[in-house]
């Protein structure tokens, strides 16, 4: 047995860079995800927040081991104590370690949803566990026997978050499961991460949407253009001054009760990447050392990319 | 559901008239516009030379030289549309013994070169997408590349000379062995003699199937539910038995109905070189010989059975695919 105080999953100095060809035959490397660190301990739920186009997908790509072939990616990942070898995931996915995908392409369009959520398997234990998780989400017995195409966007919401549950999941990494969700399914499919949380596993929620990962997640990763800017609990967020990051900062402001406020410019692109700190062309403290090497440090129980705490 | 049924099957007859219709005036005219004199073909120079007037006269009318076109089209037209294909030409019978006898040598050669075909070019052509880029990929693709950009005759005349003459362990030729009376003839004789015609109808088809199956599951390995399905620790043989087949099965069987017109067409050259007595060789002779009934009728078939090898293959990817046979709209 493995001692139960490592954390579930470590990163550290994760990045994922892809090859691209650019004009002709010139070779050009994009690095999309860069330093990336983060921790998850047994019966935590972990929110990734960053906006569309910061790489977070990758993220749980990465670590499933999925990464498409013109990818490489460097950097440590530690899984129970030992590391996450390309071997030892392969043996991992799909029992201990799941992942919840984003959308709809991710079922097979010609496959009956019951027979796809237990990958083709008939063997009875795992149909009463399929009956029982349909019974939870209150979905009817027939829709196993219905097609992907034949669901609505909330059931097909539940039926990808079911493929994690008919395994006994320890790691649990969900890739945007709220988009198209209105509210109040958005803040169930998140409750069942909880849950899962609550049952012992460590879950890395993937989301752009930080209001709802506050509502239920215990630690916040803020990720921007490729980089963790801020690691802090979820009750920092109660107050604006107990967080480290001026782009998490900004975050919060841009949340309707907190000012609805947004900062100007944009996220920068992989190819136009600034020197030093990926935010300090929109950031209003910014100082000559922004070019500079950023460290990653612990402020305050948390982590934090930037020179200047406030 | 029924009156939609009912409708599908009304359209699909209104087609098919048509395109009997349009197949059988293009012919036709080709015929008229043909520069072989009919009795210069079948009778010859020298014999005609020899003959008077009046028997030449007799033979034009039998040949149907000298005819307005428009009235031999419409006298055609009027009998086959009633049931009668009228008599061939050449050999002398009703059109539709000769086409039941011919027929039936041909789809012989052509059904089991349609299976064979059909399943092997299934089987590479999975296995070629299921491991892109590596030596098992490559070695089909090359096959299928090199057998696709030969003519099917040249492929017909190699196997002829391979195991023809060198090894002489098959026949040359004809569909039964020569200097047996007919009802000497054994089902075993007339398999041996499809061997070979068979089996260069496969080859050809073989890498059509195939490289369309292989293109078609690339897509499929490359599709976010195959990456899914090994995220949650699928094996390779799970994804092909859980995904690729069954993603693959619709537009396999699609272009394998669709296919019978490749087997048509390619039938006529094979048979030709190995003087196999089949539609195709018919259509050949009646082609060069100016036998327009039999050419009609056997260009109608022709068409009819790629119309229904096209009707079959919609049909069936309709029961195949949930989402068209459960009715949304097509995806």
């Amino acid at each position: 047995m493995e001692k139960n105080t490592s954390p579930v999953l470590e990163i550290r100095h994760m990045n994922i860079s892809f090859l691209q060809y650019e004009k002709g035959f010139r070779q050009v490397e994009l690095p999309v995800i860069s330093d990336l660190n983060l921790t998850i301990e047994e019966g935590e739920m972990v929110a990734v927040v960053g906006s569309s186009g910061s790489g977070k997908s990758l993220l749980a790509h990465g670590v499933m081991g999925i990464l498409p072939y013109n990818a490489s990616m460097g950097g440590e990942m530690i899984y129970r104590g030992q590391p996450l070898t390309r071997k030892r995931i392969q043996k991992l996915r799909g029992n201990e370690i799941v992942m919840v995908p984003q959308s709809t392409s991710y079922l097979d369009p010609l496959m009956k949803v019951g027979q796809q959520i237990c990958k083709g398997s008939r063997d009875e234990e795992k149909k009463k566990k399929l009956n029982q998780i349909f019974h939870r989400f209150s979905l009817e017995e027939k829709v196993q026997q219905q097609y992907p195409f034949e669901l609505s966007g909330g059931m097909t919401r539940r039926i990808m978050i079911s493929t994690a549950l008919i395994e006994n999941p320890r790691l649990v990494i969900a890739d945007e499961p709220t988009p198209g969700l209105h509210l109040k399914m958005a803040k169930r499919a998140m409750e069942h991460f909880r849950q899962l949380a609550d049952m012992g596993a460590g879950v890395l929620v993937i989301t752009h949407d930080l209001e709802l990962a506050l509502e239920t997640a215990d630690k916040v990763v803020v990720f921007y253009a490729g980089h963790t800017i801020e690691e802090a609990n979820a009750s920092d967020f109660k107050e604006v001054s107990l967080l480290r990051h001026p782009y998490t900062r900004a975050l919060w402001k841009a949340i309707p009760q907190n000012g609805f406020e947004s900062i100007p410019g944009i996220q920068p692109y992989v190819k136009e990447m600034p020197k030093g700190c990926p935010f300090a062309p929109r950031c209003e403290k910014r100082t000559a050392e922004c070019e500079g090497e950023i460290p990653y440090r612990k402020v305050r129980d948390g982590y934090v990319r930037c020179l200047y705490d406030a | 559901m029924s009156s939609s049924m009912g409708k599908t099957i009304g359209k699909n007859i209104i087609r098919m008239i048509l395109l009997v219709i349009a197949v059988s005036i293009a012919a036709f005219t080709l015929m008229t516009l043909s520069p072989i004199d009919p009795l210069q073909a079948n009778v010859g120079q020298a014999a005609l030379g020899s003959m008077s007037q009046e028997q030449i006269a007799k033979l034009e009318e039998y040949w149907g030289v000298g005819q307005p076109p428009l009235q031999r089209y419409l006298a055609w037209a009027k009998d086959f549309f009633t049931g009668d294909m009228g008599v061939s030409l050449l050999y002398r019978q009703e059109v539709s013994k000769v086409i039941a006898v011919k027929l039936g040598n041909s789809m012989f050669l052509m059904v089991m070169a349609w299976v064979f075909s059909g399943i092997l070019g299934f089987v590479l052509g999975a296995v070629a997408g299921m491991h892109r880029g590596r030596a098992a990929d490559k070695i089909i693709r090359g096959y299928c590349l090199t057998v696709s950009s030969t003519p099917a005759f040249w492929i017909a005349m190699l196997l002829l000379i391979v195991f023809g003459v060198w090894l002489k362990v098959l026949p040359i030729g004809l569909s039964v062995p020569i200097g047996v009376e007919a009802s000497g003839v054994t089902f075993l004789d007339r398999v041996r003699h499809a061997i070979l015609p068979a089996v260069t109808l496969s080859i050809t088809g073989i890498s059509n199937i195939a490289l369309h199956t292989r293109e078609k599951m690339i897509d499929i390995m490359e599709s976010d539910y195959v990456l899914f399905a090994r995220a949650r620790g699928e094996s390779n043989w799970q994804i092909f038995k859980n995904h690729g087949f069954r993603n693959v099965i619709g537009p396999a069987m699609t272009l394998q109905f669709a296919a019978i017109s490749e087997i048509f067409g390619g039938s006529v050259l094979v048979e030709q070189v190995f003087s196999y007595p089949g539609l195709g060789q018919a259509a050949v002779s009646a082609g060069l010989g100016s036998d327009l009934p039999l050419l009609m009728a056997i260009t109608i078939i022709s068409a009819l059975f790629v119309f229904g090898g096209n009707l079959i293959a919609n049909i069936l990817y309709g029961v195949i695919d949930p989402r068209i046979r459960k009715g949304e709209k097509a995806v």
